[in-house]
């Protein structure tokens, strides 16, 4: 393949679409994988993959509640049920925690403590902020007798917004032992890629909050 | 302490499965002895169960799949006997062992049979077809095989540990219920599906990666094998679809152990919506079997008829069509749902089309041959065997997505009939196709023809005696999973039946047959070039088997059928290229993360079915800490120095300059 080629992304169709770096750079022939790619668009890309099939079972999951949410077996509904100040604070919490975790990325990428650990700290923060009031309002529920057991519809609502505060917990955990890492081994090549697959999945639990806020609370309430 | 676990659990009143469990536990301990005298636990440990290298994880996927093949096989048999012998009688099998052995069968052979073997021949062959040195992701790769193996185990605890689902393969709610199947039975089924769901996931997530990410310089898309592009097919299939079984199961679960309503009939439970769910994930998981075997039988026949593939680009278009439109036909499992006309109408109709770019790829078979030098080989045998049964079955399927057709077949003998003739004459025959096929690639010797050709004949003629009877009994009227029966017209069909059960016995021990005295005459069946059939694709380019790095330097790619190109040239050239300049090769280090990160999952899943809390959670952070453990490594790969690399490729290359150029002459 001629140079002029391979600066313009021609002849092989994998190259298209990524930012113009010299066809050298790219071609890491003794890698094991023996791509032409670097390693941190593999691991983003394999993320992203294993971050869609995330999605794909969160679908089910709004499905089942599409499908059941008119369930209640003379139990209370959404409309009684749902408080919007909550799921406004707690959305709060999420959005800006996508946020400080878009700048522990750069901090990271910096190669800078201060902005790491402090934007990761405050990550945390506000992930385990969201995830009291989530568990509040579970709580509230279950004591009032609108518990998961009571009706279909509170069975996919429970399953549905607790699958992503699972997921939540496990960012944290993932978010503890990443600053762990960093701290013991510092910016290695393979920690960053890690951290930016953290980054990768805190923003995906943002998105499919989005879906939850409008799908469940809004739609319930307005119903 | 043990949850609900105790000595009741063990079926001390039951000899069958007491008998076969003690039979089973006394090979695994003599297997063990016997390594371990001779002293081959480490080379076991290194080589293999902690090696990432893409074509250990495969073989060992393809010998899982063979051991299971034959437990699920005794199932059949059972049945077979069973329904041969109950006419007018209880036979032998008590009913709830008998609807145990059904739900085993159909448990065993689609999870962990067919699927770890289409993984298994992807994973040996997609890299090196792709020219590459390993899969995107090995250590996931490694922990994905042992998840699996994780499920399998499971599966096989049930025999002696309690019982087995008695709810056929798929848990159709009410009767999955904790209501209505208070034992433990459903809950293995759960729990082994779901961990080996997660391994499945994770391949899929590694071969979709691999496939679009990485390749050889020159490997553009519309360069690659067709065996390749139903891989990616498959596992994007694999992403796309085995998240529906994970949220399902999981719904399930929570029914089970928490008294949520999703499929009760109480409080608003609606279980027409499993049925919706698993076969949303159900019908893209035929596809998922299907297609690699579509692969192996476009590589294999385009090789023994010394031909390229007739339409590369249509069977690219089919598969990804069939991909597409597998989402699209679901709802053609249960017409007798009461959907209603336009609906099922609908369903029919998605159904009839995706038989279309099916019959595209026969034809691109059938056209593949026409002309060609054919050499009628096992594998191209298993490929012939496999397009005339398999028309016959498609032709069943579509009769079957007739809603007026199928609301008098449903849940008959005939739809056994029709899924046994697509899955044995589809996916298994691949799967023997590409057995025999990429066997010397994997261990530097061929299988024995004869015997081979022998166990084709038994299996095939088998299928049609033991199957061709339920395409009748289903017309007849009988229906499926019947433990005993009393109708007089039945019963020779039924006794033929169990001869082609037998039949296809004879088939399996001659292939066992086969695999023995291969090993045994090793030296004649020795592949020396790395090429025995004058092979098309790259994975024929490097040694048999290939070394750890498999291509010593990376192939430049320039067309279509890779290294049949290179071939022509080198023997235009009347020589082989020039020697390259060898490279040291980083490689990526062996992991126990996989096994270890099993070895875990299996108490979990474990004391999850008996609700042994505390042992649940001791596992399910174990399994953590071994991921903790896996990314505090400080040295991932390890280097083979230039040296080394230039010693191993020179032997092969001298090994196939010296098959090359005898073959310059002829014309």
């Amino acid at each position: 393949m001629s140079a002029f080629e391979a600066a313009a992304g021609r002849g092989d169709l994998q190259r298209v679409g990524h930012d113009g770096e010299p066809w050298e750079h790219r071609y890491t022939a003794h890698h094991a994988a023996g791509g032409l790619l670097s390693k941190r668009i593999v691991v983003g890309y394999g993320f992203w993959i294993f971050l869609l099939s995330d999605i794909i079972m969160f679908s089910a999951f709004f499905a089942t509640y599409a499908v059941l949410v008119g369930a209640t077996a003379g139990g209370p509904s959404g409309r009684e049920l749902f408080n919007l100040n909550n799921v406004a604070i707690e959305t709060a919490c999420l959005l800006l925690s996508s946020f400080t975790c878009g700048i522990a990325s750069i901090g990271a990428r910096m190669q800078r403590g201060t902005w790491f650990y402090g934007a990761m700290t405050a990550t945390g923060i506000l992930g385990a902020a969201f995830l009291f009031i989530e568990v509040h309002e579970f709580m509230g529920m279950v004591a009032r007798g609108a518990g998961p057991t009571r009706s279909a519809f509170l069975s996919a609502f429970f399953t549905l917004v607790g699958c992503h505060g699972l997921h939540v917990t496990a960012g944290m955990l993932w978010l503890l032992t990443m600053m762990a890492q960093v701290f013991a081994k510092g910016y290695r090549a393979d920690i960053l890629r890690r951290v930016l697959c953290f980054g990768l999945f805190w923003h995906t639990l943002d998105i499919i909050w989005v879906a939850i806020f409008t799908v469940v609370y809004l739609m319930g309430v307005w119903q | 302490m043990l949850g609900k676990l105790s000595w009741a659990a063990i079926p001390f009143d039951q000899p069958i499965p007491l008998a076969s469990g003690a039979v089973v536990g006394l090979v695994i301990i003599g297997v063990l002895a016997w390594i371990t005298l001779k002293g081959w636990l480490p080379y076991l440990w290194q080589g293999w169960i902690t090696s990432v290298d893409h074509k250990r994880i495969g073989i060992m996927y393809m010998l899982l799949a063979l051991v299971m093949l034959l437990r699920g096989f005794t199932d059949a048999i059972m049945m077979r006997s069973q329904q041969a012998l109950a006419f007018h009688s209880g036979g032998y099998l008590p009913p709830e062992h008998y609807d145990q052995i059904f739900s085993a069968h159909g448990t065993l052979m689609i999870f962990f049979v067919a699927m770890p073997f289409v993984i298994g021949l992807m994973n040996l062959v997609m890299p090196l077809q792709l020219g590459i040195r390993d899969v995107a992701f090995p250590t996931l790769n490694s922990v994905s095989f042992w998840l699996t193996a994780t499920g399998a185990l499971l599966v096989n605890v049930s025999l002696v540990v309690g019982e087995f689902a008695r709810t056929g393969w798929l848990p159709f709610p009410p009767l999955s219920e904790i209501t209505y199947s208070p034992g433990v039975g459903v809950d293995y089924y759960l729990w082994s599906l779901q961990i080996s769901g997660v391994g499945t996931v994770l391949t899929g997530v590694n071969f979709v990666t691999t496939v679009l990410k990485i390749h050889a310089p020159g490997m553009t898309y519309l360069r690659m094998p067709v065996f390749c592009w139903t891989t990616l097919a498959a596992n994007l299939l694999i992403v796309a679809a085995f998240p529906i079984l994970t949220a399902t199961l999981a719904m399930l679960l929570l029914d089970r152990y928490l008294g949520f309503h999703f499929f009760t009939n109480e409080a608003g439970g609606n279980m027409m919506m499993f049925m919706n769910l698993i076969w949303a994930w159900g019908h893209p998981e035929v596809y998922i079997l299907i297609l690699p075997a579509f692969g192996v039988f476009s590589e294999v026949i385009s090789t023994f008829s010394g031909k390229p593939l007739f339409g590369y680009r249509s069977m690219v278009m089919a598969t990804m069509a069939i991909c597409l439109l597998s989402f699209t036909v679901w709802l053609h499992h249960f017409f007798t749902m009461g959907a209603g006309a336009d609906v099922n109408a609908i369903f029919g109709i998605t159904s009839a089309i995706i038989a279309v770019p099916t019959g595209v790829k026969i034809f691109n078979w059938l056209f593949t041959m026409y002309g060609g030098r054919l050499v009628y080989s096992q594998s191209l045998l298993w490929s012939i065997g496999f397009m005339v049964t398999f028309v016959i079955g498609g032709m069943t399927g579509v009769l079957l997505a007739v809603p007026p057709a199928d609301f008098v077949l449903h849940n008959s003998l005939f739809l056994v009939a029709h899924f046994h003739n697509v899955i044995i004459g589809g996916v298994l025959f691949g799967a023997f196709a590409g057995y025999t096929f990429w066997f010397p690639k994997a261990f530097g010797f061929r299988l024995h023809e004869g015997l081979g050709k022998a166990a084709f004949w038994c299996w095939i003629i088998g299928f049609y005696v033991a199957f061709m009877p339920l395409y009748v009994l289903g017309l007849m009227g009988m229906t499926r999973r019947m433990q005993h029966y009393d109708v007089p017209a039945w019963h020779p069909w039924l006794l033929v039946a169990a001869c082609g059960a037998v039949i296809i016995l004879a088939g399996i021990i001659l292939q066992i047959a086969q695999l023995v005295v291969s090993i045994r005459r090793r030296e004649e069946l020795r592949d020396r070039t790395g090429d025995p059939w004058n092979g098309r694709s790259l994975e024929w380019a490097t040694s048999s088997p290939p070394p750890p790095f498999n291509f010593a330097v990376l192939p430049r790619v320039e067309g279509r059928d890779a290294y049949w190109t290179m071939k022509q040239r080198a023997r235009q050239q009347t020589k082989p290229g020039a020697e390259p300049s060898y490279t040291d090769i980083e490689m990526p280090r062996n992991s126990a993360t996989g096994f270890i990160c099993a070895f875990f999952a299996t108490f979990l899943g474990f004391a999850l079915i008996w609700h042994i809390w505390w042992m649940a959670i001791v596992a399910a952070v174990g399994a953590y800490a071994t991921f903790v453990v896996f990314a505090w490594r400080d040295r991932t790969e390890y280097i083979i120095p230039a040296e080394e690399v230039a010693r191993i490729d020179r032997a092969n290359r001298s090994a196939r300059g010296e098959a090359f150029l005898p073959m310059e002459a002829t014309p």
